[in-house]
């Protein structure tokens, strides 16, 4: 199962290696992670996509994670009500005939053109993986030269639901 | 005027000290008796600074010989063992050691030097990036960029390294910044927000293990190595008789419970007893303490404890549910929580019928040899060895036949007598492990037992022996091979021994005499022990090559794949 994880490091030399040391240690594939500053510049969160085989498989990831005396807190936000966004730059081929087409077809994506060539032209787009992947799709048949993803990076909304069952990480 | 700005700069000046010296400070302010180490030119700095300082340091012969002492002094002390060796070659000379003090949780602070930070990332002379290589096997490492930074890294390496789950630490001083000059100044406090180790356990779990342990029919503790790195034997005690709950023990556990206790069950595990394997497989209630579940404890896991309610105690959260899923998990040291359990305890399951069932095991099977006059039997040999040493000693092994035999025969009444390499499984470890053990507990006789393999792999160390004259007593279990690699090809390989018989082999003997150091072969039974009292008397050095069973095997056992009720060879 895909799990997202978000780990709140201090912003030092060397704990990204440490992290990801960790998980190929543990055999643990990532599929995409991000890194960037915090409201506090001495910390950084990275956000993560794993696929683990189960729970349990999970539970050991975070509290692995954890136990790195540089990451202060480690959060599996996969159950949890979340705001997740990845943006995507992708350069597709272009014709005169075909510019304004594709113009017409992003637009229900909220992609922008970020630049534009006599043979193609450069889009942005913003939010989830599936969203991407879509359009990414809608657009093969024009000719994409380049593609550049983030990955996903994550936040808990502010609300979350109740759950009745215990947190699962409760013994941390 | 002129005069006292000279003044005023000079004693500025004196204030400031190099960085070898706020080294040495530290190692005085964390009250550090020695170290094991071995110089060379990234720590030139540093051991100038030595050789001006009151600290010990013991010259091992090769730095994986300094690691493994290490380990062994910090076995017996319960302190942090100091390693200090220079770098690239002389860091990476200590990975193994690292690796084992990591997967068998020794607390460790290792100083390796590092080329100057000027010159650091274009291959220099010896440069090694010794903070990238040791990262997935130390607790944490660090590399000083400024010196004024190493007392802190210093105090906090030193409490990450024996607190919470201990471990080793390391940290890397590169050249310059051991020359650079620092102001002195008291480091105030640790500040590590992300390292706080979980020691009081949660009263709720606390509550539960309770509950079940009413509930219970079959309790059995499965106690490891964290009973000793928390000293918790005392209150260990308290807690199984107050319950009468039956002990088996993980290898590296052992002495944490006395031997001869009625409720210990012995070893558990691949090579483990009768009764420590068949209450694991029929318990009811499982409740590890300070134990990993490590695969040759548990056997296949599909036959591991399957009727039982699992409880563990463990300081390290990750390790609950790592390998066996968990009913009642209870992070804390082990010394907190069953002082925790001893305190909230109530009324009293019966468990009576269960005892006696356990305790007809192991009468009816108990670890037992076939006897041969004619020969020296290994088994027999560690029996001796606990005669003549009346217990007491100090045992170190490597890894292999001689250390199945030494954790089944010796018979450890009290803790911290027990050196081995037990997850990592290191050979090699033993001999020097031994020196760190007499070096930390000099009043204490120091037994290293050794195979005739393995002791090859750091036998230069026998010129610690002769520069310090530290009485070890070398034992080496000589079956002319890799005795366990043997005993698996005959077992599992139809007799194919590949490159595992060592026919070729030197005069131990003659060896140990040019190094100056005494010894003895010993055949038989009366030679081991004429040898042994008079080696022990003499309060000196000493090689004894006891030439034993060559093909005898190890038993009884578990074949890898198989369950803990499917020994093989419980029967002599």
């Amino acid at each position: 199962m895909r799990r997202i994880i978000s780990a709140t490091v201090l912003n030092e030399s060397g704990v990204l290696n440490r992290l990801t040391g960790l998980l190929t240690k543990r055999q643990f594939n990532i599929e995409n992670i991000t890194v960037g500053h915090t409201e506090d510049p001495a910390v950084s969160k990275v956000t993560l996509t794993v696929w683990v085989e189960d729970d349990r498989k999970a539970e050991q990831l975070v509290k692995q994670l954890h136990k790195q005396i540089n990451i202060l807190k480690v959060r599996d936000l996969t159950n949890m009500a979340l705001v997740s966004r990845e943006l995507a730059l992708i350069k597709v081929l272009t014709t005169p005939d075909t510019r304004s087409e594709i113009k017409m077809l992003i637009e229900p994506f909220r992609a922008t053109v970020l630049d534009v060539s006599l043979e193609n032209v450069t889009l942005e787009v913003t939010g989830d993986g599936e969203k991407i992947d879509a359009l990414i799709e809608l657009l093969r048949p024009y000719g994409i030269k380049e593609i550049s993803r983030t990955g996903v990076t994550a936040i808990p909304r502010g609300t979350q639901k109740k759950v009745l069952e215990l947190h699962p990480y409760s013994i941390m | 005027m002129k005069a006292s700005w000279v003044a005023e700069k000079k004693s500025v000046e004196t204030s400031l000290v190099s960085g070898a010296e706020l080294f040495i400070q530290g190692l005085q302010n964390e009250k550090v008796e020695v170290l094991f180490g071995y110089p060379g030119g990234a720590v030139l700095p540093i051991y100038d600074a030595l050789y001006k300082s009151e600290m010990k340091h013991v010259l091992t012969r090769h730095e994986q010989g300094a690691i493994h002492a290490a380990q062994g002094y910090a076995r017996v002390t319960g302190k942090p063992g100091v390693v200090l060796a220079t770098s690239g070659p002389g860091a990476t000379n200590l990975v193994t050691g690292i690796a084992d003090a990591m997967i068998d949780s020794i607390p460790l602070v290792i100083f390796t030097g590092q080329v100057a930070t000027t010159v650091i990332g274009t291959d220099a002379f010896q440069e090694a990036d010794i903070v990238g290589i040791t990262m997935p096997i130390t607790k944490h490492n660090y590399q000083v960029q400024r010196a004024e930074d190493l007392p802190r890294i210093m105090k906090e390496a030193f409490h990450i390294a024996n607190t919470g789950r201990k471990g080793p630490v390391l940290i890397d001083i590169p050249k310059d910044v051991a020359v650079k000059r620092a102001e002195v100044k008291e480091v105030e406090g640790i500040h590590l927000p992300g390292y706080q180790p979980t020691l009081k356990p949660n009263i709720l779990q606390v509550k539960r293990l309770n509950e079940a342990l009413l509930q219970a029919k079959r309790p059995v503790l499965l106690t490891g190595a964290g009973v000793l790195a928390a000293s918790a034997e005392k209150e260990l005690v308290a807690f199984a008789e107050y319950h009468q709950i039956p002990v088996a023990q993980t290898l590296l556990g052992l002495g944490g419970f006395p031997a001869e206790h009625p409720l210990c069950l012995g070893m558990a595990g691949m090579h483990g007893t009768y009764a420590s394997n068949m209450a694991l497989y029929d318990c009811d209630l499982l409740i590890g303490i300070g134990a990993r579940f490590d695969d040759r404890l548990t056997g296949n896991l599909d036959h591991f404890a399957k009727k039982a309610v699992v409880a563990h105690i463990d300081i390290d959260p990750a390790e609950i549910g790592k390998n066996v899923p968990t009913e009642i998990p209870i992070v804390g040291c082990a010394k907190e929580t069953l002082s925790a359990l001893n305190q909230t305890r109530g009324d009293k399951g019966d468990y009576n019928e269960w005892v006696i069932q356990l305790t007809k095991h192991k009468t009816e099977f108990p670890l037992t040899y076939k006897t041969d006059e004619s020969e020296l039997k290994p088994q027999k040999l560690m029996q001796i060895l606990h005669d003549v040493t009346n217990g007491e000693a100090i045992v170190s092994t490597d890894v292999g036949q001689h250390q199945m035999w030494a954790a089944q025969y010796y018979t450890f009444l009290e803790s911290n007598r027990w050196i081995t390499s037990g997850g990592l499984g290191t050979m090699g470890f033993g001999f020097p492990a031994a020196i760190g053990a007499k070096v930390g507990k000099p009043e204490l006789p120091v037994i290293a037992v050794v195979g005739d393999g393995g002791f090859q792999m750091t036998l230069q160390e026998l010129g610690v022996l002769q520069d310090w004259e530290l009485p070890v007593i070398v034992v080496i279990v000589n079956n002319k091979s890799l005795g366990m690699v043997r005993q698996w090809q005959e077992i599992f390989y139809e007799k194919r021994f590949s490159h595992s018989l060592l026919d070729i082999q030197p005069d131990f003997i003659k060896l140990a005499s040019a190094y100056g150091i005494d010894g003895k072969r010993a055949e038989t039974e009366s030679d081991v022990r004429e040898a042994l009292t008079l080696a022990l008397a003499s309060k000196k050095p000493f090689v004894l090559d006891c030439v034993v069973t060559a093909d005898e095997n190890v038993y009884p056992m578990i074949a890898p794949g198989k369950g803990l009720h499917e020994m093989i060879g419980v029967r002599g």
